[in-house]
């Protein structure tokens, strides 16, 4: 079931939009934001407040990078993988990621503190290589010291 | 040379407030707007010479002549920013809405008053958070201040402006995906025509233009069409945000004449290559243009001369490729890129570029044959102009085909040694 909050915050997208099917994006963020991802009977919910079936909301729902129909960790790393990134050092960030973590991109670890996700490029190409933690955008950043980053995620 | 677009942005990057907008002419160029007809504002930014700056290069002030005016016009009529900015190798949107927000405010405002708008949708990236609040944050002030809202100004023009942030998908950066994704819908491209202009937004007249274009706009009502010619040192009037990325000195973003050559900006501006490194070729802007070599270096970047050199402007953000960056490897890295963001609605789109990334991948793997660069040139052709719904395939085979023509040799070295000579030199 949707909370309260959700589902006021949703309504109020309600009078920016000549209709409720509009809004599906952000109402399937507004929940993400508070649950960490969408789940099956979210869909179900958010899908019915809007007047659409869940098939429909689901077809738009994985349409889109930001939205995720899996659990996350408590923290979601993005690192970017477009070509800027990788010209100034990607594959070496992205191998030191995995070894500290000790996952896959595309995996949470364990003890559910960080997800590790491939992100296209970020917009901040002169201070490659970029990734983001959570709503963080981190730059120029060295292998190296990736530890030291991820240390303030708790 | 005259700072036009980033004479408010402040080196620290701190938000620059209404007040701080108003004092350096800000809202003047919207007062002017307000004066004149909706008609007349049209003329002036047609006659002024803008052109789109997400890529395309369309005149702006002939686009806003397609939407019906007057008392029998379809209403309401909507205008949109595209701030999805997703193309790799583009960073400037980001700066010109964290940096001062008020004038894409300002921007959105005469557009929408000339096309007579009474929505303002900014569509922005779902990743630029601070982009978000900084536009959020300009909105409220504007309204207070009665820039928006009901009766603007005593004009009796009426316009409201909506934040929306994006689910992620590059495809919501094409002008009628992104109307699909506003509506709430998987972003892919509409038939056109009928085009926006006429039928765009929940089947209303829109008008979709980037947040570069837009923020032009305060600046030619205030100023006057013959001095924003005069900023250009070319045909195509106005300054241009350039930017470079890759293994240059100081790579970085500059505000400089509309015209400037490429080779000014990669040397003085960007400092030239990193020591020991030398230059190989440049995406001119953004990862769906044809790569520019040496002998390009003294083109000027502008949407006519960059064109006669066999690429285009885009989005005037430059990628640039070294001698120790394999080519193979970096076109591998931007059909990856295209194929996953393809959305699917074309066959040449989405068949052509995952064959075209998996035969990339096995050149670079050495597991390559010549018959692998005759299926990438048949791609190439496949996925021409024309062939497609909308320009993401034309625009991604433009990176794959110049590298076929310009770095010819180093794929046939891979398919011929069968490995990639650069991940084997360290």
């Amino acid at each position: 079931m949707l909370s309260a909050e959700e589902r006021q915050e949703i309504e109020a997208e309600f009078a920016h939009y000549p209709n409720k099917e509009a809004v599906c994006i952000d109402a399937m963020k507004i929940v993400q934001r508070r649950r960490g991802w969408v789940s099956d009977e979210s869909l179900r919910d958010i899908a019915a407040l809007l007047g659409m079936s869940a098939d429909q909301l689901d077809s738009v729902a994985t349409f889109y990078n930001l939205i995720y129909r899996k659990p996350v960790g408590r923290n979601v790393i993005l690192v970017c993988d477009s070509v800027s990134c990788w010209i100034t050092g990607y594959d070496r960030l992205r191998e030191r990621l995995m070894s500290v973590l000790g996952i896959k991109m595309g995996e949470t670890t364990p003890d559910g503190r960080f997800t590790l996700l491939p992100i296209v490029c970020l917009g901040a190409c002169d201070h490659a290589p970029v990734m983001m933690v959570n709503n963080d955008l981190h730059h120029d950043v060295d292998p190296g010291k990736v530890e030291a980053v991820l240390d303030r995620y708790k | 040379m005259e700072k036009v677009l980033t004479k408010n942005i402040r080196p620290d990057l701190s938000y620059v407030d209404v007040q701080a907008y108003e004092s350096s002419g800000g809202y003047e160029g919207l007062r002017k707007a307000l004066a004149m007809a909706p008609g007349a504002v049209t003329e002036e930014v047609k006659k002024s010479n803008l052109r789109g700056r997400g890529g395309a290069g369309f005149p702006t002030g002939m686009k806003w002549t397609f939407v019906p005016m007057g008392p029998d016009a379809p209403s309401p009529k909507y205008l949109v920013a595209n701030a999805d900015e997703m193309e790799p190798g583009t960073f400037k949107d980001r700066l010109l809405m964290e940096g001062d927000p008020h004038q894409l405010v300002e921007g959105l405002i005469v557009a929408a008053y000339a096309i007579q708008a009474s929505t303002a949708y900014i569509f922005i990236r779902g990743e630029y958070f601070l982009s978000e609040e900084r536009l959020r944050r300009a909105i409220a002030e504007a309204e207070e201040k009665h820039y928006l809202g009901k009766n603007i100004l005593g004009s009796g023009y009426n316009l409201e402006m909506v934040v929306h942030m994006s689910g992620g998908r590059y495809m919501c950066g094409e002008e009628t995906g992104l109307l699909n994704a506003l509506e709430g819908k998987r972003a892919n491209p509409r038939t056109k025509p009928p085009f926006p202009q006429v039928s765009g937004l929940f089947g209303k007249p829109t008008i979709v233009q980037n947040v570069e274009t837009l923020s032009n706009l305060p600046h030619i009502l205030r100023n006057g069409i013959e001095w924003f010619k005069s900023l250009s040192l070319s045909v195509d009037a106005g300054t241009k945000i350039y930017g470079v990325s890759g293994k240059v000195k100081r790579p970085g973003l500059w505000e400089l004449p509309m015209g400037t050559t490429v080779r000014e900006i990669l040397e003085e501006h960007a400092g030239g290559m990193q020591d020991g490194l030398k230059f190989r070729g440049l995406l001119p802007g953004g990862a769906s243009t044809d790569f520019l070599v040496e002998e390009h270096l003294d083109v000027k970047m502008d949407f006519t001369e960059v064109q006669k050199a066999g690429s285009r402007l885009g989005t005037g953000t430059m990628i640039v490729l070294d001698d120790r960056t394999c080519p193979v490897g970096m076109v591998r890295n931007l059909e990856h890129f295209f194929a996953q963001e393809s959305c699917g609605w074309c066959t040449p789109c989405w068949s052509g570029l995952s064959w075209a990334e998996k035969a990339l991948e096995a050149i670079e793997e050495g597991k390559g044959n010549a018959v692998d660069l005759d299926h990438l040139e048949y791609i190439c052709k496949l996925c021409a102009p024309g062939n497609t719904f909308c320009a993401l395939a034309p625009g991604a085979v433009e990176p794959l085909q110049s590298a076929l023509k310009y770095f010819r040799a180093d794929f046939e070295r891979h398919v011929a040694d069968k490995r990639c000579p650069w991940n084997h030199q360290a």
